[in-house]
């Protein structure tokens, strides 16, 4: 799981607020760094679709504390050393085991392999 | 005069054996043309003219009494054998020697050589072609049914020689152990007699004397092992020459207890099972072995020993080892059989059988539960069915199902590249991920609800995760687009339809665009056949391109399973679909028909089979080889069927949903290859 799937990603427990369930706190046990290759105007045009602070804590949370600003500079898209940051931290840091934590309910979601199973039992949905 | 006289009759006698061999190999050539056409119409085998490395040998075959070591020792007399497959039951073999020499020589020697089988002394002419590629397709390694075991070893031969002795045949019919000599066996009952009348025992009527003594410690270490439950009151003792058997038959549910089990003496026999789907599974009893039958192997299962002198059975194991047999053409050959005694032990049952499997419980009949699903009528029975007839299926079926969905729909592709660069787009019900890639501009993460599905996504270092398309774990407006490719038609009800098309809208930002693709009962549109329809049996590849089902003929019960059920509700359905509109509620109390694949549907909901075939390793290890056409018989046979619960929509029904919500409007709707298709737009 990309930290950028993690920004889309959040929890579906019935009963929450509404725009509740986010951000999933990640409690890894395993991280990894897979090297992609950078395109500028990519990354620029994902930048405004983002949750910045959400995005802050994950990397963060995944001892990948980047020099990231704590809000995108209005010029952003011109700063390439800030692309590169961003596309690092966005596509190339990657959860392989651990936990998503629902903020609200608590509910934990398994992350294995990368990939996170976010079913919920017929109860919980 | 004399002199000259007898060199003509001489010379007379030479030209008729001249003609004599003349008209022997013009019959020899016949013959070999004959079983090229054979070959080709029935198995789809195509001989070839000029020489190769590779003869296919009509006539030595298992399935015509030649064994493998007697067959692999004529061939290896013209050089050394690469390979040399034997299929079960068929009249030819395929051996690929070292050199295109040796299999000249062979086919020189052999072809319309007349050969004895050394295990039944008949005799068989060889006849002879080339092939391009020695191949079969082998089946799927089969599993054991559930509840069956075969427990090796379980008595000494000391103890299997006094078992033996301590049945008296000699005795004549004795009416004490109602000794009966029947059409293709011994049998002798001890405890209660069985009677073939009804398959039941008078359970008021024990026979005098019990169970012979000599059997107790065995029975006693039986139920310590825990093997059985109760203590059996019941033997029957079977025997068996070599080519008699016993048809297929479950033990009469309402007559036994659950476990069943019977001893082996004497020799090792291939017992059949078959699943009521036609799943077959051939077991090795070896002798002094144990079979255990409980559960679904008890109940469901039907087993059955083949009239026959002998068994195809796994070379490399000859005889002795217990298991599945399964259709390894390279290592199998015949068995012959010896006479085998059978001690089968059971526990005469006093109440009514409550077993799960009614269709096959002769204590639940007329008050039978459906086997097949019913249209659901709440959001209970819906949510059960797909989770049944949709969800499990896909979790079954996802590594051969990923191995025939590798081919992107070009429609789908261009919507894709379509999209601007960054664009995030989720696509909910991604399967393998065949789409996840197509655009490395776009931002795509995939979700299904199968979790071996998308663990094949994960292992190609796809984004993906495991969700249900009724409650995708993704913030409201995240997405720039959606797709949702042949996945609403799994929804059961046209609430839990709509119910995902809006969910899919609920992810779109306003502006952002969901392409949807469900399958059309039309698979026949404007005069066109879809690929679905037009695809046969046998052509491999296309297969991938279809989107859904398989080029698999149905299995005949099946078949006819489903003709009456199917006609039943068409009627309804079809008369005219156009006036009734397509949105017509589901007839209440009415079972799904089954679909026969590659055929017009005649019913919107309905359960379509899948034939699972090998997982994925076995594929690319009979990819090596070559495939023998897909259909072949052993093939089906032995690949489990599941069925996959649709609703196929009809023209204009999509829409129709989608009109329903007010969140978005539909930008374009189309057909493509038996699919109905929208672009929504989120507003």
């Amino acid at each position: 799981m990309k930290l950028l799937t993690h920004n889309l990603l959040c929890s579906n427990v019935r009963g929450l607020r509404p725009g509740g369930g986010f951000p999933l706190r990640i409690q890894a046990s395993d991280v990894c760094v897979r090297p992609v290759p950078f395109n500028a105007a990519f990354v620029a045009r994902l930048v405004p679709r983002l949750r910045w602070a959400a995005l802050l804590e994950a990397a963060e949370s995944l001892g990948h504390p980047s020099e990231l600003p704590p809000e995108p500079a209005p010029d952003y898209e011109g700063d390439e050393t800030f692309l590169r940051r961003v596309h690092h931290v966005l596509l190339e840091v990657e959860v392989l085991e651990g936990f998503l934590q629902c903020p609200d309910s608590g509910r934990q979601f398994p992350i294995s392999r990368g990939i996170p199973n976010m079913l919920l039992s017929e109860e919980e949905a | 005069m004399a002199a000259a006289s007898q060199i003509t009759s001489m010379e007379l006698k030479t030209s008729k054996d001249h003609l004599k061999v003349q008209k022997m190999k013009k019959k020899v050539l016949r013959k070999q043309v004959r079983a090229q056409r054979t070959l080709m119409r029935h198995e789809g085998i195509e001989c070839i003219s000029h020489a190769t490395q590779s003869l296919v040998i009509a006539n030595a075959g298992l399935g015509n009494g030649m064994s493998r070591h007697q067959l692999l020792r004529i061939v290896e007399e013209y050089g050394l054998v690469e390979t040399l497959l034997m299929p079960p039951s068929k009249p030819y073999s395929f051996v690929k020697y070292g050199t295109t020499e040796a299999a000249k020589k062979a086919f020189d020697a052999l072809n319309g050589k007349e050969i004895t089988l050394e295990d039944c002394g008949q005799n068989i002419v060889l006849y002879i072609n080339f092939v391009e590629k020695v191949f079969w397709k082998n089946a799927v390694p089969t599993s054991l049914p559930p509840g069956l075991m075969v427990i090796e070893k379980i008595i000494s031969p000391e103890e299997e020689r006094r078992m033996l002795e301590s049945i008296d045949w000699i005795g004549g019919e004795d009416t004490q152990n109602a000794q009966k000599t029947l059409k293709h066996r011994r049998v002798k009952h001890f405890g209660y007699e069985f009677c073939y009348g009804n398959n039941n025992v008078d359970k008021d009527k024990p026979l005098p004397g019990g169970l012979p003594e000599i059997c107790d410690l065995f029975l006693e270490k039986c139920l310590k092992q825990g093997y059985i439950k109760h203590k059996p009151d019941q033997l029957t003792v079977n025997q068996y020459e070599p080519g008699q058997g016993i048809p297929p038959h479950i033990d009469t549910h309402s007559a036994f207890e659950d476990e069943i089990i019977s001893l082996s003496l004497g020799a090792e026999i291939v017992m059949d099972f078959k699943h009521p789907d036609g799943h077959m599974v051939a077991i090795m009893l070896p002798r002094c072995s144990l079979l255990v039958m409980a559960g679904e192997s008890r109940y469901l299962w039907t087993h059955g020993i083949t009239p026959r002198k002998y068994d195809v059975i796994q070379a490399s194991e000859l005889g002795q080892k217990v298991g599945t047999i399964t259709a390894d053409a390279g290592d199998l050959t015949l068995n012959r059989r010896e006479t085998r005694t059978s001690f089968t032990f059971r526990k005469v049952r006093r109440s009514p059988c409550n077993c799960i499997y009614p269709s096959v419980c002769d204590s639940q009949k007329g008050q039978q539960r459906q086997v097949q699903p019913s249209f659901p009528h709440s959001e209970m029975e819906a949510s059960k069915l797909e989770q049944e007839y949709v969800h499990k299926v896909y979790e079954e079926i996802a590594a051969h199902f990923s191995s025939t969905r590798h081919s992107p729909w070009p429609q789908i592709v261009e919507f894709l590249r379509s999209l601007p660069k960054g664009s995030i787009v989720a696509d909910v019900g991604c399967g393998n991920g065949k789409y996840l890639g197509i655009n490395k501009d776009l931002y795509m993460v995939g979700c299904d609800r199968s979790k071996n599905l998308v663990d094949i996504c994960g292992e190609k270092n796809l984004e993906a995760f495991v969700c249900d398309a009724l409650s995708v774990p993704m913030r409201s407006g995240s997405c720039d687009a959606c797709i949702s490719i042949a996945v609403i038609h799994h929804f059961s009800t046209a609430e839990r339809r709509l119910a995902t098309i809006h969910e899919l809208a609920r992810l779109l930002r306003p502006g952002g665009t969901a392409l949807i693709y469900v399958w059309a009962m039309e698979q026949e549109y404007k005069n066109q056949k879809s690929k679905y329809l037009k695809e046969k049996n046998g052509s491999k590849d296309k297969e991938e391109e279809i989107n859904t089902g398989t080029a698999q003929r149905p299995l005949s019960n099946q078949m006819s399973d489903c003709s009456s059920r199917d006609s039943a509700c068409s009627d309804r359905f079809l008369s005219d679909p156009k006036d009734k509109g397509c949105d017509a509620k589901p007839m209440a109390d009415t079972t799904l028909p089954i679909h026969t694949n590659r055929t017009s549907f005649h019913s919107q909901d309905l359960l379509v089979p899948w034939h699972l075939k090998g997982g994925s390793k076995k594929k690319r290890e009979s990819l090596d080889t070559g495939l023998f056409p897909v259909g072949s018989k052993e093939s089906q046979e032995l690949s489990p069927v599941f069925h996959r619960y649709y609703h196929v929509f009809c023209e204009g029904e999509l829409e129709a949903v989608c009109r329903s919500l007010d969140c978005v409007r539909v930008q374009r709707s189309y057909y493509d290859q038996g699919n109905w298709c929208v672009v929504l737009e989120k507003l």
